[in-house]
């Protein structure tokens, strides 16, 4: 470790420090465990700008915070899934035994599989779930292979269903909306001219806009045909259509991340330096 | 090396300096700028409005704290409404860092209703929640798409108990709450494609009224889904936040948040303008 490295830590150390106890302090007369809540407020506020120090360049504290959250991540999901799942949903159905050993209320299950003997249903998932573990054996890793088998086959069915109807159907039928509207005047045609409201006017150039927008999109990618002449100059606005998704799509991503800074920064500057109130 | 070089070859920190003083400055130095209401986030607004007291909603946080700046400022918003209105509460997260969310929300929204408030000229008085009565956190499961199937047959499903460990049997408030049916809408709050489970599996198999509250990321990819009619209001990021909490009449971090976004925007639209200047000038003279 280089010597300018050992400031750098024994600066970072006394800050954090001072950090800590003006932060207990100021907390003092609001709870009893303003100590912790201090250390955690002055915590998460280096790991803020531990990760936020990456935007100079990488640095090791940068991959100390990037560590700790991917194997505190992790942690957090094992357990979480153990006692939501297994402790939550499989242990109370199973047994009157290790529910009370879990401490968790036994539930005479109503909504059991009536196909199989009682409970008999609940130990499929579990025997799948030892197999999938069974990939950390070398040799018999390949049982993992059934239980994934599983879920593949089961999330491609459920996936079909799910595209089928809310991604294909319900979005085909959505572009099927009226061109022309019914002519009752100049004044109704061009009443509430503006882009959030619902006038004639509005409603028909939007259904326009889906309109052109599908087909022309749907043609830039139909590669069976050169794209030339109508059907070139179609691919053209398709494209162009595209870019425009892609812009807005673009634009919401800077918003979200500068929304993300600003919420960093009330941290920062609200419950961690109490500059502002 | 001219101007135009310069602006082409200028080091990208110097744009993350640039829009992080900005940011801070604008941070602190508070002022207000309007916040117009756009049709996608008012209709959920209104339909939260429409509901009567005893009325039940589910809320899903499906969001960890990465999402947190875009997020909560809509679930405080849309749930200390609710709670005003009197309206029934439930809570479930089917993102795994998704409880420590909404227990967060739950405690915060408690405080806040303790306190008498006036929204939109009137007067709620304060009022004390209780778990159980008021509001049920179901918690989180994994699989989020069995999970939402499951929740149509029977919350009792998924959840045999509540994220304290009461079985829902034993909770007052899900007395003859057997599944979507007794719900009057949900509005998911997700930063990932939970939304698209609750569309696909949820309103798509169990047809209720859904809304949906998600990061500003992925806030296009959705509009689709309300021109179809498969979701009834749409609030995109921070902006969608700031227009709930500005119809509500309950400004917090979302409309705070609003001016900082106005400026740092503008800096970064004409570091665009300047680099696509930068970049044609010094093809053209390439070119010459």
């Amino acid at each position: 470790m280089s010597r300018t490295m050992i400031i750098l830590l024994a600066l970072v150390a006394i800050v954090f420090a001072v950090s800590w106890a003006a932060k207990s302090a100021s907390l003092d007369d609001q709870y009893d465990d303003y100590i912790s809540r201090g250390f955690l407020i002055t915590l998460a506020a280096f790991l803020t700008l531990s990760i936020l120090s990456f935007l100079y360049k990488d640095n090791p504290f940068y991959k100390f915070a990037e560590h700790l959250f991917v194997g505190v991540s992790a942690a957090y999901w094992m357990s979480l899934g153990f006692w939501s799942t297994i402790v939550g949903n499989l242990i109370p159905r199973l047994s009157v035994t290790l529910s009370a050993f879990f401490k968790v209320p036994h539930i005479e299950d109503e909504y059991a599989l009536y196909i199989l003997p009682d409970k008999v249903s609940y130990f499929i998932p579990v025997v799948l779930g030892i197999l999938l573990l069974m990939r950390l054996s070398k040799k018999a890793g390949w049982i993992s292979s059934w239980p994934l088998a599983f879920i593949v086959g089961t999330t491609a069915g459920l996936n079909l269903v799910r595209y089928l109807r809310s991604d294909f159907i319900e979005q085909v039928s959505s572009t099927f909306v009226p061109l022309l509207v019914d002519w009752q005047g100049t004044g109704r045609f061009f009443s509430d001219f503006n882009l959030y409201a619902y006038g004639q006017f509005v409603t028909m150039l939007g259904n326009w806009v889906i309109f052109i927008g599908v087909l022309c999109g749907l043609v830039y990618f139909f590669f069976s045909k050169e794209h030339k002449g109508i059907f070139g100059g179609a691919s053209r606005v398709g494209i162009w259509v595209l870019m425009i998704t892609f812009g807005a799509s673009f634009g919401y991503t800077v918003m979200g991340r500068i929304s993300l800074l600003v919420g960093r920064l009330t941290f920062l500057f609200h419950d961690w330096l109490e500059l502002i109130g | 090396m001219n101007i135009f070089d310069r602006m082409m070859s200028l080091d990208r920190r110097w744009v993350f300096l640039f829009v992080a003083l900005v940011c801070v400055i604008t941070y602190l130095i508070p002022f207000s700028i309007k916040i117009n209401i756009t049709p996608e986030v008012k209709s959920i607004y209104d339909h939260v409005e429409s509901l009567k007291a005893g009325d039940y909603i589910l809320l899903a946080i499906d969001y960890d704290p990465n999402a947190l700046a875009e997020l909560h400022p809509m679930t405080y918003a849309i749930a200390e409404q609710a709670f005003r209105k009197e309206l029934k509460v439930i809570f479930v997260t089917l993102s795994q860092n998704g409880p420590g969310m909404a227990d967060q929300a739950i405690r915060d929204i408690s405080d806040s209703l303790r306190l008498e408030k006036t929204y939109n000229g009137i007067t709620y008085p304060a009022r004390q929640l209780i778990n159980g009565k008021d509001y049920v956190f179901l918690g989180y499961k994994p699989y989020p798409a069995l999970v939402i199937l499951g929740m149509g047959q029977n919350f009792r499903l998924p959840f045999p108990s509540d994220y304290y460990g009461t079985p829902l049997d034993s909770i007052p408030m899900m007395k003859g709450v057997l599944n979507y049916d007794q719900i009057k809408c949900v509005i998911d709050f997700a930063a990932g494609n939970v939304a698209d489970m609750w569309i696909s599996y949820g309103q798509g198999r169990y047809n209720f009224p859904l809304a949906l509250g998600m990061t500003g990321v992925m806030g296009a990819d959705y509009y689709p889904y309300l021109n179809s009619g498969q979701v009834f209001g749409l609030m995109g990021g921070l902006l969608g936040a700031a227009q709930y909490e500005s119809l509500a009449d309950n400004p917090g971090p979302a409309i705070d948040g609003m001016r900082i976004q106005l400026y740092a925007h503008i800096v970064i639209i004409l570091f665009i303008l300047m680099g696509n200047i930068g970049f044609l000038v010094t093809r053209r003279k390439k070119q010459v």
